[in-house]
């Protein structure tokens, strides 16, 4: 088989560097889902179900999904925005912006979720007029967007940014002289060019969103049925005890996060094909 | 259509990229703006296009002055030196993209596109994608493209750069052709002087930013107005010399020189310019003896340091006897004298 004999033609060093890496994977990302799926096998698949699709768990779950379509909808719009603006003009301040837009990446999200308290919170910057408005932002659902917008806010900026750079602008400037409108360039041109950046950035948005922890615990509280996520249900029910329930809403995110992971590899092959083309 | 640029001028922060350029081009020719790389032409081609704005000077179209008007009013074709194509549209959408955004009705739309085909000589290329054809194919899908909405002006920018030798030289024998065929006033950005003689009626000599000369081949070859045109157009000797009475000396050989007051000077002779032959007492010694096909490269020290080059028809008597180390006699037939210190 060309694979053995590809392994068998490796020498030593490279033999070595093989193992530690599979080794290495092998405990960090397949340990932990086999731990899940034997846990998830031991308590049985209809009971887990059944903890997951009633009640509060229902309720986090759907809120989980809201918060991540939310996020991928203004930060899909936002980072092909952001990205146009960023690579394709000049202006004052546009390395500090665009620096500044990866600040969620190096931030840890609960101290995020605590400065929004500041601003938001009891005694606040901002208390003052929203409780005139009677509008709420921290322990409810506009808190979590923030929160949730703020974490997954690089991800299609990123992606399409590069893609932008790496396009350049001559096809931009060619339909610009055969007459097209700005509109027209950007529906015609320059989205079908960053199409697959854009699905790959707002794939990356929902497992990231699907995934936030810290930020919405600490702006929503996690109140059940309320502000509740999945991932912080999984955290009041290990706290309650609840293990099978805990164990059922893990397992379902790592489901989804499997499905997400075949869609940004099914995004990988098209990028590869039509490079290749 | 004619273009008319007045004093343009262009700078890129301190760096001037175009300096005070000012031509004129009557309706239905085809001009070359030739010159070194990093020159400006293709800013000078940008700018006309809209792409980018002067921070001086004014272009005419038609006599209707267009700097305030955006790329997509000014109705130009331009052709990029990596076509550009739209890499998600098939050869077909392609062509009719102008067309489609300036609302050609569709069945109009499709005859022009099939037209266009045919005269590229693409027929049966319509729904392949850029990816999947050869240089030479997009760049005539880059020109068709740009032909497409009937622009008053075409532009190209290296239109043949980024294709090899031969399909190159094909391109060029076929852009003259179009050319023929439709009259549109056409500019085309080139570093290659052949490639700039062999297609434009007109050439426009570009350098540091300036138009330094404009003319037919003819008269940009055989009367340069500067050092620097006589330098870059066909290979060329520069001797420095000291004018005396109307003579200018090289060593032991005195030159007839016309039209320039006593001093030192710059002398530019052509390779084809000098003829050299075998003579014993002679006044310099060939140094090197090279064949290009139908022609002889010879290289010779005049005594006293200058070198030289002289290119001669390979069949001919001149040549007989002419060896490394022999004495030769020469005689320069044309020649451009400039001010010491004058040009590039």
């Amino acid at each position: 088989m060309a694979g053995t004999r590809r392994i068998g033609a490796w020498s030593r060093g490279t033999l070595f560097l093989f193992a530690a890496v599979v080794i290495y994977l092998a405990v960090l990302l397949l340990l932990p889902i086999a731990a899940l799926v034997v846990q998830v096998a031991k308590t049985g698949l209809s009971s887990l179900f059944g903890q997951v699709f009633g009640g509060d768990a229902l309720r986090a779950l759907e809120m989980s999904l809201i918060l991540a379509v939310i996020a991928a909808v203004v930060n899909g719009i936002f980072g092909v925005a952001a990205g146009i603006v960023f690579v394709r003009h000049k202006f004052m301040g546009r390395r500090v912006l665009d620096a500044l837009s990866d600040m969620p990446l190096s931030v840890s999200p609960v101290m995020v979720g605590l400065a929004f308290l500041l601003i938001f919170g009891r005694g606040g910057w901002f208390t003052p007029i929203l409780d005139l408005l009677h509008f709420k932002i921290t322990f409810a659902f506009p808190g979590l967007v923030i929160a949730t917008l703020f974490v997954t806010l690089p991800f299609t900026l990123r992606e399409v940014s590069y893609v932008l750079l790496e396009l350049g602008e001559e096809e931009e400037e060619a339909a610009a002289i055969l007459g097209a409108s700005p509109w027209q360039i950007f529906f015609r041109v320059t989205l079908p060019n960053i199409k697959n950046a854009l699905a790959y950035g707002v794939t990356l948005t929902i497992a990231r969103a699907l995934g936030e922890f810290g930020a919405v615990l600490i702006i929503g509280g996690a109140i059940s049925g309320k502000t509740q996520t999945g991932t912080t249900f999984i955290n009041v029910a290990m706290e309650e005890r609840r293990d099978a329930a805990a164990y059922g809403m893990a397992l379902v995110l790592a489901v989804a996060s499997v499905l997400l992971l075949l869609v940004l590899e099914a995004l990988k092959k098209v990028e590869i094909k039509a490079d290749e083309e | 259509m004619g273009i008319r640029v007045e004093n343009l001028t262009k700078r890129f922060g301190s760096f001037v990229a175009v300096e005070d350029v000012t031509f004129d081009i009557p309706t239905g020719e085809l001009v070359a703006l030739l010159g070194p790389s990093g020159g400006g032409k293709s800013t000078i081609l940008r700018i006309i296009a809209g792409l980018e704005r002067a921070d001086e000077g004014s272009v005419y179209l038609d006599d209707q002055r267009v700097d305030h008007l955006h790329p997509r009013a000014r109705r130009v074709g331009f052709v990029f030196q990596h076509y550009a194509l739209f890499r998600h549209m098939t050869v077909f959408e392609n062509i009719a993209f102008g067309l489609q955004v300036q609302r050609m009705p569709k069945a109009k739309r499709e005859a022009r596109v099939r037209e266009l085909l045919r005269i590229m000589g693409l027929e049966g290329l319509d729904d392949r994608y850029p990816s999947q054809l050869s240089g030479g194919q997009r760049q005539r899908v880059a020109l068709a493209r740009s032909l497409a909405p009937e622009p008053r002006l075409l532009l190209l920018d290296e239109p043949f750069g980024a294709v090899d030798a031969k399909v190159r030289e094909e391109l060029r024998r076929w852009l003259r052709r179009m050319h023929e065929q439709i009259h549109v006033t056409s500019i085309f950005v080139t570093h290659d002087q052949e490639e700039a003689f062999a297609v434009s009626d007109r050439v426009m000599i570009i350098h540091r930013g300036r138009l330094e000369q404009q003319g037919s081949p003819g008269e940009i070859l055989d009367e340069p107005t500067n050092e620097f045109v006589a330098r870059f157009v066909g290979e060329v000797n520069v001797f420095e010399s000291l004018v005396r009475d109307g003579l200018a000396e090289i060593g032991p050989v005195r030159v007839p020189v016309k039209a320039i007051e006593d001093g030192p000077a710059r002398l530019v002779v052509r390779c084809y310019d000098i003829r050299v032959w075998r003579a014993e007492q002679g006044v310099a010694t060939v140094t090197r003896v090279m064949s290009f096909g139908d022609r002889v490269k010879v290289e010779a020290t005049i005594d006293g340091g200058a070198g030289f080059v002289a290119i001669i028809p390979r069949r001919s008597n001149l040549l007989t006897g002419v060896e490394v180390g022999c004495r030769v006699d020469i005689e320069i037939s044309h020649l451009r004298v400039y001010p010491a210190g004058s040009g590039a």
